[in-house]
């Protein structure tokens, strides 16, 4: 059987309050996707649909999505793990292509965050945990991040200050990314600044500006057979390594609190899956929905061991000149994070640094790059290694 | 025809609950008792908490109560300064988990307790109480 190749991949810009309905939004991605494989709407075989349903008003969007974008009558699949849906739809995509049942499939994330209004999505984040046993005590997602946070700075001794490097970082890049929401620089000083937005607690001990900030937006990614792969495509990238993983909803059913285990397990599946090791990198993509979620990532990887994470931002071992590049676009924290299409946009950097196209952010020579992509707070992740 | 009674005594639990029928409403009914309650498989041992009413351990539904006592050893906490729909009058609030050993609880810190009071690997106790409300929960407290 031979291998999967990446042919094409496209993304909207990430926006605050996109000015169209969710099948306008998923055309953006998909067309530029389409654009970059050079293909045509009747080579795609089958499509698969990823988005957090809990932000849709449209029941069952995978249809509706299908038919908007020409997709019809070719199998659509709808396929959901909350901020990791499109990197989940990847793994199955290569399962039906590696099955033989299909030779291309296009894979669309998207979510429109601001489809419901602010209260009502306040609501759903009260149910973003274990609705009977948690969401009675007035959980948020930034809390339990905030509860890895201390648990690391117990356990390691690592500072705010820590944390607000990798927000700086961040914002380093999503400046030279036209299609990041956030595209203002982040300093330091704005972290103990009262002065400052950034500075404003949310859960202690994380701030404003240890947050991820919400998006609309969609990605897309096409997938072909090594065959069509190599006969429709120049410079196809190829899926070496996938790894997924699933943890226990509540925290009381966990045992580690400064990393995440689906992180951990995810890649040593997917390093297994390709032959190597951290060490082998170049580049990476990693899920920073909040500062600590990126440190953890680090550690969680084996690109730093556990508790040196620090160490490793601090040395700028990070930034695009550094040994290990990662979130060289932005990453959630300034490109955006529309759950549904976050994984894909992953993939999209990733294999646009591998074919060196990726412009100002363009790391130097990748070979091999990574994504890490985790749902919900550390319920579901993936991680996924992709080569030239 | 009588109206078929429904077992939903689970709404009583926490600030807002949202789930009102599960096998495990004897909590509720043990939590107005003050005790806080997990569950134990009567086949295999296996220890629950939050309690199940069915072990993934052995497959059984054959299950037991036993209380939450001692202390646990705090794991972390957040405080929070923003919090979801229905919850803005319990603010500022902090959220946290126990361990004690055979099993986790996690719940709330008592508003009695400052958060500058509070270290990871302290000990503390899981004690019932009545929310402003009326609604059933528990928080932890110094033993």
């Amino acid at each position: 059987m031979g291998k999967v190749g990446i042919i094409g991949v496209g993304q909207s810009s990430f926006v605050r309050g996109y000015p169209g309905s969710i099948r306008e939004l998923a055309f953006e991605g998909f067309k530029e996707a389409m654009e970059d494989a050079k293909t045509q709407i009747k080579d795609i075989d089958a499509s698969i649909i990823a988005s957090a349903p809990e932000y849709d008003k449209q029941r069952s969007p995978a249809g509706v999505i299908a038919e908007y974008l020409g997709l019809i009558p070719q199998p659509t699949f709808y396929i959901e793990s909350v901020c990791s849906s499109s990197s989940s739809a990847l793994k199955v995509a290569y399962s039906m292509i590696k099955a033989d049942l299909h030779d291309i499939v296009a894979i669309i994330g998207f979510q429109k965050m601001s489809e419901i209004s602010s209260s009502e999505a306040q609501e759903r984040m009260g149910r973003g945990a274990d609705i009977q046993w948690e969401s009675p005590f007035g959980t948020m997602m930034p809390a339990y991040y905030a509860m890895y946070a201390q648990a690391h700075m117990a356990q390691y001794g690592t500072t705010g200050e820590d944390l607000a490097k990798i927000r700086v970082k961040a914002a380093t890049y999503g400046q030279i990314n036209d299609k990041a929401v956030y595209r203002k620089s982040v300093t330091l000083e704005m972290f103990t600044d009262p002065e400052s937005n950034m500075s404003a607690t949310v859960a202690k001990p994380l701030r404003v500006g240890d947050c991820c900030a919400n998006a609309d937006g969609s990605s897309c990614i096409i997938v072909a057979n090594e065959e069509k792969a190599k006969a429709m495509c120049d410079k196809p990238v190829w899926i070496l390594g996938l790894g997924a993983a699933s943890e226990a909803v509540n925290m009381a059913g966990r045992d580690l609190f400064t990393g995440l285990n689906v992180g951990i397990e995810a890649g040593k599946q997917a390093y297994k899956m390709a032959g190597i090791t951290p060490k082998d990198i170049d580049v990476a993509e990693v899920h920073d929905c909040f500062t600590i979620a990126e440190m953890m990532a680090y550690e969680n990887l084996g690109f730093a061991n556990p508790g040196e994470g620090k160490d490793l931002i601090a040395s700028k071992e990070t930034y695009k000149e550094g040994s290990i590049p990662v979130n060289i676009d932005g990453g959630l924290l300034s490109k955006g994070h529309p759950i549904g299409a976050t994984g894909g946009s992953q993939i999209r950097t990733i294999v646009l640094q591998l074919r060196g196209e990726a412009g100002e952010m363009q790391v130097k020579d990748p070979e091999i790059g990574l994504t890490h992509n985790i749902g919900g707070v550390g319920l579901y992740g993936n991680v996924t290694i992709l080569g030239r | 025809m009588a109206k078929k009674e429904v077992d939903d005594r689970f709404k009583k639990f926490g600030t807002v609950s949202f789930t009102a029928i599960t096998k495990t409403n004897d909590f509720i009914s043990y939590l107005e008792k003050g005790k806080v309650m997990g569950t134990r498989c009567k086949e295999c041992g296996a220890i629950y908490f939050p309690p199940r009413s069915d072990c993934s351990k052995c497959f059984n539904s054959n299950m037991e109560w036993f209380e939450v006592t001692g202390t646990g050893k705090l794991l972390s906490f957040s405080e929070l300064k923003y919090g979801p729909v229905g919850f803005e009058d319990d603010l500022p609030y902090t959220i946290a988990l126990l361990d004690y050993g055979d099993y986790k609880v996690f719940g709330r810190i008592s508003k009695d307790m400052p958060y500058e009071d509070l270290d990871v690997g302290m000990e503390l106790k899981t004690e019932f109480n009545t929310l402003p409300n009326g609604q059933l929960s528990y928080v932890f407290k110094r033993p």
